[in-house]
C-alpha cells in the first residue's frame, strides 16, 4: 500500500536517471546505511562481525568484480582467486617493502597491480570466447597457485608462501577490533559498489553489455570490443585486487595461497549466478547466501534434534549449491536479485494483481 | 571472371591504391557519397560478388534488390567492412580506405541495421540508442565512476539526443523496457534508433521490413522517408517487397548470382528483360 | 638415455590417461555442445562407487554396477539439466555443469564416505625391468602401469571404432553436427544425450579405476581431471584423435618440463604447465591442432 511511485513524477533526466527513482527505494537504503553504519557497530556481537558480515561484505566485493567481467561484460572468468591473491600479496610486499606506506594506498595500488595482472590473463578474450576463456582463466588461476607458494621474493622469503598481515592503520586510527575493521569493508564496500553501479549505467557499461549481448553489432556502432573487455578484465580485476587484500590483511589476519585457490574462484562464479548476473545487488545477495548457507545448514538440523557431522555437513553444502545453480540456470537465469525486483513490482500494485 | 580480366585489374588503377596505406583525398564537393567499384568477394570456392561497381549519391535512397543468395548482404557487409573483398574499392565520402573495417566504418559516419534482429537484447530500449552514441561521448573511466561534472553533464546531453529519438520514432512508452523483450516490430524500430543515433551519413539497411505486417511495413515505410527528411540521410536498403522499392527508391540496383545485372530508377529496372529473366527463371525471358 | 626414455614413457602413460579424460570432454561437447566441468566430479563418483562396491564383490561385477550406475546418472542429468537447458547459451551450460560437478562431490562422498580408499584390480605391483639388452641397465617400468595404459589405449580404440563404424556413433555425429538436422531426421534428440553422457560415464569410471588403484581414490581425483581440459584446447574440442594427440603431447610436455625445466624453477610446475601451453596455443591456433575453424556469420 505504501509502496507506489503515483505523484512521483520526472521532470529531468538527472532525475530520471538516479539509481533509486523511487521515494520509498531511497528511504528505505538510507535506513540500510544507517543501521549498517550506526546500529550494527553499536549492538552487533563479535560472533556477527567477525563469523558473518565482515566475510560477507568481502566477498560482495570480490562478487561484485567478478559481475563486471561474467555479469556485465558476458566473458567467463575461473581465476577470480588468483586476481584476489594477486591483490594480497601485491598489498602485503608494498607495506612490507615500503615503510610508512598507508594502508589506503597500498590497497589502491594492489588493485591497480591485479588489474595489469587481469588484463594481461584478458588478452586471450579478443581472439577466443566462452568455454575457451575459461580455459585460459583457469591457466591464471594454477599459476598463481604455483607463484605464490614457490617464488619466495614474492612472500618475503616465507616457505610455501604463508605469510601475516602487517599492523593495519588508517589516517592514524588502528584498525584493531572487529568493529573498525567491519567500518573499513564496509566503507570500502559502499564505495566501490557505488563506482561500480555509476560504471554500468553510463557509456562504460552499456559497452560492456553491448559486447556481451551482440559483439559484432556493437562493433558496427563504433563501439570497440577489444576495448571493452580489456576494460572489463582491468575493473574487475582491480575490485577483486581490493577484495583479496582485505580477505587477506582483515579477514584471515595470516594466510597461504591455498587461501585463494580455485574452490575460491568457483564459488565467486556460484554467488553471482545465485545472486544474478548483472546485478550490483545481485553480487550482494549472492554473498550473503554463500556465508549464511553453511551456518543454516548447522543450525537448521540441530533445531529439529537432528545431530549431522561436520563431514556430513560439508557434503550437503557442496550438493545444495549444486542443485541450487543448475535450479537458477533454468528457473531464474537473473538469480536473486530478479526475484527482488519481481516481489517489488507485485508490491508496488498490491493488492491488485496488475 | 576470365583470366585477362584479373591480369589487366592487377595493374590498373585499383591495384595502386593498396600501395597507399591513407586515404586519397578527392575533389571535395562530390556528389557522390558512396562509390563501389569492381568488388570482388569469396568465401572459399564460394563466389559471393563478382565485379560489382555501382555509386549513391547525397541524399539518395537507393535500393538492392535480387533474388535469395544474390549477395546483397554480403554487399552491405562490404561496405560497413564486416567484410574484406578480394579486389576493388569502397569510396566513400570522398576517402580511400585501405582496408575498411567495422570501427572506421562506424566513425566515418556509416551506420548499418541487421537483417536478424541484433539488438543488445539484455538492455534496455534506452540503452540500446544511447549505445549508438558511444563514438561521440569522451569522458574517460574515471570520471565515469565517480559521475561527477562533465561525465554526468555528457550523459545528460546524449540523453537528450537519444530522448529526441526517442519520439521520432514513436517508442517512448517502451524506453524502460529490455529491448529483448520487445515485439518483433518494435525491435526493428529499436535497431533503426540505435544506428540513426550515430548520426551517420549513410544508413546501411538490410531488410527493414522482413517478417513484418502490412501496417508495420507502412510505419516503416514512413520512417525511412522522414528519416532523410529530418536528418538528411543517405540510406541504402535492401528490400524484397518490390511494392516498397518502388515506392521509396531513388534509384535501384538489381543482383542476381553476384552480379550487377541492372542499376537505375524503379522503373527503368522493372521494365530491364534481364530483371525480369532473373525474377522470374530463364525461361520466361 | 635410459633415465630420458624413463621419462619420455611415464610421460606418455600419463598422456593416456589425459587423452582418456579429454576423451570424455569432446565426446560430451560434440554431442551436445555442453564443456562439460563435471568430468572430473564423475571420475570421482565412479572411482568411489567402485572402490566401495569392491569390498563387497569381486571387481568385475563391481565395474558392472558402477557403470549401471552412471547410465542411471546420465540419465538423470539428461531429465533434470539437459532438457531444461536446450538453447542456452554455451556458458549457461558451462555453470550447469559446473553445478553438476559439485552436486556429485557432495553426492558421491555423502553416500561413500570421505576417506581415501583402495581400487585392487590384482594388478602386479612390482616394477619390471625391459629392453636390459638394448640399454645399459635396461628401463624400469611398472607392470601396472604398463597394463592400465594399455587398458586405456584399447578403450580410446574401441570408442574411435564406436563412433566411427556404429549405427548410434553415425547418429551421434550427426547430432554433433546440427542438432536441428538430426532431430528433423529423426534422431531422437535425448536418448543420443543419454548415450553419450553413458559413454563418458563409462571414461569417467576407467579413468577412476586406473588412476584410483595407481594413487588411491580420493577427492583430488576430481581435481586431477581438470588437466583434460588443456588437453582438449590442445587437441581441438571437437576431435577424438586431437584428444588422444593433446593428451599424449601434455603428458609428455609435462614430465619434461618438470624434469629439465622443474629444477630451475623451484619444482611443482606440473600444476600449471600443460594450462600455459594451451594458452599459448589459444592465442596461436584458437580452434587446436584438429578443431574446425569457426567463422561468424552476419
Amino acid at each position: 500500500m505504501f509502496y507506489r511511485e503515483n505523484g512521483q513524477f520526472k521532470t529531468s533526466y538527472t532525475a530520471d536517471a538516479q539509481i533509486f527513482p523511487i521515494l520509498q527505494d531511497r528511504l528505505f537504503v538510507i535506513a540500510m546505511l544507517l543501521a549498517a553504519f550506526v546500529l550494527v557497530p553499536l549492538w552487533g556481537s563479535d560472533y556477527l562481525l567477525r563469523a558473518l558480515l565482515i566475510p560477507f561484505l568481502i566477498l560482495a566485493l570480490a562478487a561484485l568484480g567478478l559481475n563486471v567481467l561474467v555479469g556485465y561484460c558476458g566473458q567467463i572468468s575461473l581465476g577470480t582467486g588468483a586476481f584476489m591473491a594477486v591483490g594480497a600479496y601485491a598489498a602485503y610486499n608494498l607495506m612490507a617493502r615500503l615503510p610508512g606506506m598507508p594502508l589506503l594506498l597500498a590497497l589502491l595500488l594492489a588493485g591497480l597491480i591485479a588489474a595489469a595482472v587481469g588484463m594481461l590473463f584478458g588478452l586471450p578474450s579478443l581472439r577466443i570466447r566462452g568455454l575457451y576463456l575459461a580455459v585460459a582463466t583457469l591457466a591464471a588461476q594454477f599459476l598463481a597457485d604455483w607463484v605464490f607458494s614457490h617464488v619466495a621474493w614474492l612472500t618475503m622469503g616465507s616457505a610455501s608462501g604463508s605469510v601475516t598481515a602487517p599492523r593495519l592503520d588508517v589516517f592514524g586510527l588502528a584498525i584493531e577490533g572487529p568493529v573498525r575493521k567491519y567500518l573499513l569493508c564496509l566503507t570500502l564496500l559502499c564505495i566501490v559498489a557505488l563506482a561500480v553501479k555509476n560504471l554500468v549505467r553510463a557509456r562504460k557499461g552499456r559497452e560492456w553489455m553491448a559486447t556481451r549481448d551482440m559483439d559484432v553489432a556493437a562493433s558496427v556502432i563504433g563501439i570497440s570490443p577489444v576495448r571493452a573487455k580489456l576494460s572489463a578484465f582491468g575493473v574487475s580485476s582491480f575490485v577483486a585486487g581490493i577484495a583479496g587484500a582485505l580477505w587477506a590483511f582483515v579477514h584471515l589476519g595470516s594466510w597461504e595461497p591455498a587461501a585463494f585457490n580455485i574452490d575460491m574462484s568457483f564459488k565467486l562464479l556460484f554467488m553471482i549466478i545465485i545472486g544474478g548476473l548483472g546485478s550490483v545487488m545481485g553480487s550482494f545477495f549472492g554473498a550473503a547466501f554463500i556465508v549464511l548457507l553453511p551456518i543454516a545448514l548447522n543450525r537448521l538440523p540441530a533445531m529439529v534434534g537432528l545431530q549431522l557431522s561436520t563431514s556430513l555437513v560439508s557434503h550437503l553444502e557442496l550438493m545444495v549449491f549444486g542443485a541450487l545453480i543448475v535450479f537458477f540456470l533454468i528457473v531464474e537465469p537473473h538469480g536473486l536479485a530478479r526475484l527482488w525486483i519481481t516481489a517489488k513490482n507485485k508490491l508496488r500494485v498490491w493488492p491488485f494483481p496488475h | 571472371m576470365n583470366h585477362t580480366m584479373r591480369l589487366s585489374d592487377a595493374t590498373g588503377p585499383f591495384h595502386a591504391k593498396t600501395a597507399e596505406p591513407q586515404a586519397i583525398a578527392a575533389e571535395p564537393c562530390d556528389d557522390v557519397l558512396l562509390e563501389l567499384l569492381d568488388i570482388h568477394l569469396g568465401f572459399g570456392g564460394i563466389k559471393a560478388l563478382q565485379g560489382v561497381g555501382f555509386d549513391v549519391r547525397r541524399g539518395e535512397i537507393r535500393a538492392i534488390i535480387g533474388p535469395n543468395g544474390a549477395g546483397k548482404s554480403s554487399l552491405l557487409n562490404v561496405v560497413g567492412g564486416v567484410y574484406q573483398p578480394q579486389r576493388g574499392s569502397v569510396r566513400f565520402d570522398g576517402r580511400n580506405p585501405a582496408r575498411m573495417h567495422p570501427a572506421l566504418a562506424a566513425r566515418w559516419g556509416i551506420a548499418r541495421t541487421f537483417q536478424n534482429l541484433a539488438l543488445f537484447s539484455g538492455m534496455s530500449v534506452l540503452d540500446n540508442i544511447m549505445a549508438g552514441r558511444s563514438l561521440h561521448m569522451r569522458c574517460g573511466l574515471l570520471a565515469q565512476a565517480l559521475r561527477l561534472g562533465p561525465a554526468l553533464r555528457e550523459e545528460i546531453a546524449q540523453r537528450e539526443v537519444v530522448e529526441h529519438l526517442i519520439d521520432f520514432l514513436e517508442i517512448q512508452a517502451w524506453r524502460k523496457q529490455p529491448a529483448g523483450s520487445l515485439p518483433y516490430g518494435l525491435q526493428k524500430r529499436v535497431d533503426l534508433g540505435r544506428a540513426l543515433a550515430m548520426q551517420p551519413k549513410l544508413l546501411l539497411l538490410d531488410e527493414p521490413m522482413a517478417g513484418m505486417n502490412q501496417e508495420e511495413k507502412e510505419d516503416m515505410c514512413r520512417f525511412i522517408l522522414d528519416v532523410r527528411e529530418e536528418f538528411g540521410t543517405t540510406l541504402v536498403l535492401i528490400e524484397h517487397d518490390m511494392g516498397v522499392v518502388m515506392d521509396l527508391s531513388d534509384r535501384v540496383v538489381v543482383l542476381d548470382y553476384g552480379r550487377l545485372i541492372a542499376d537505375g530508377t524503379p522503373d527503368a529496372v522493372r521494365a530491364d528483360p534481364e530483371v525480369v529473366r532473373a525474377y522470374l527463371g530463364s525461361d520466361a525471358a | 638415455m635410459g633415465f630420458l626414455l624413463e621419462t619420455l614413457i611415464a610421460g606418455l602413460m600419463a598422456g593416456v590417461l589425459y587423452a582418456l579424460i579429454a576423451l570424455g570432454f569432446v565426446l560430451i561437447y560434440k554431442a551436445s555442445g555442453v564443456f562439460n566441468f563435471a568430468q572430473g566430479a564423475m571420475v570421482l563418483f565412479a572411482a568411489l562407487t567402485m572402490a566401495r562396491l569392491q569390498d563387497h564383490m569381486p571387481w568385475p561385477l563391481a565395474f558392472l554396477l558402477a557403470f549401471g550406475l552412471m547410465v542411471v546418472l546420465a540419465w538423470l542429468i539428461e531429465r533434470l539439466v539437459l532438457r531444461h537447458l536446450v538453447n542456452q547459451s554455451g556458458v549457461a551450460l558451462l555453470m550447469a555443469t559446473l553445478g553438476i560437478a559439485y552436486f556429485l562431490e557432495g553426492l558421491g562422498q555423502l553416500v561413500w564416505g570421505d576417506d581415501i580408499y583402495r581400487i585392487d584390480l590384482g594388478l602386479p605391483k612390482q616394477p619390471t625391468v625391459v629392453l636390459s639388452g638394448l640399454i645399459p641397465g635396461g628401463l624400469l617400468l611398472s607392470r601396472e602401469d604398463l597394463i592400465a595404459t594399455l587398458a586405456a589405449a584399447l578403450l580410446v580404440a574401441l570408442l574411435t571404432l564406436f563412433f566411427q563404424k556404429s549405427d548410434v556413433g553415425r547418429a551421434l555425429r550427426a547430432v554433433a553436427d546440427d542438432h536441428q538436422a538430426a532431430q528433423s531426421i529423426g534422431i531422437p534428440l535425448s536418448r543420443m544425450w543419454v548415450i553419450v553422457w553413458s559413454i563418458a560415464g563409462l571414461v569417467a569410471l576407467v579413468t577412476g579405476m586406473i588412476w584410483g588403484s595407481k594413487l588411491g581414490v580420493q577427492f583430488s581425483l576430481s581435481l586431477i581431471a581438470l588437466k583434460g581440459l588443456p588437453v582438449v584446447i590442445l587437441g581441438g574440442l571437437t576431435s577424438v584423435p586431437g584428444a588422444i594427440v593433446g593428451g599424449l603431447i601434455v603428458g609428455l610436455g609435462e614430465k619434461l618440463a618438470e624434469v629439465y625445466l622443474g629444477p630451475m624453477l623451484g619444482g611443482g610446475i606440473e600444476s600449471w604447465f600443460a594450462y600455459l601451453l594451451a594458452l599459448g596455443f589459444l592465442l596461436l591456433r584458437p580452434q587446436g591442432l584438429f578443431g574446425e575453424r569457426i567463422i561468424d556469420r552476419v
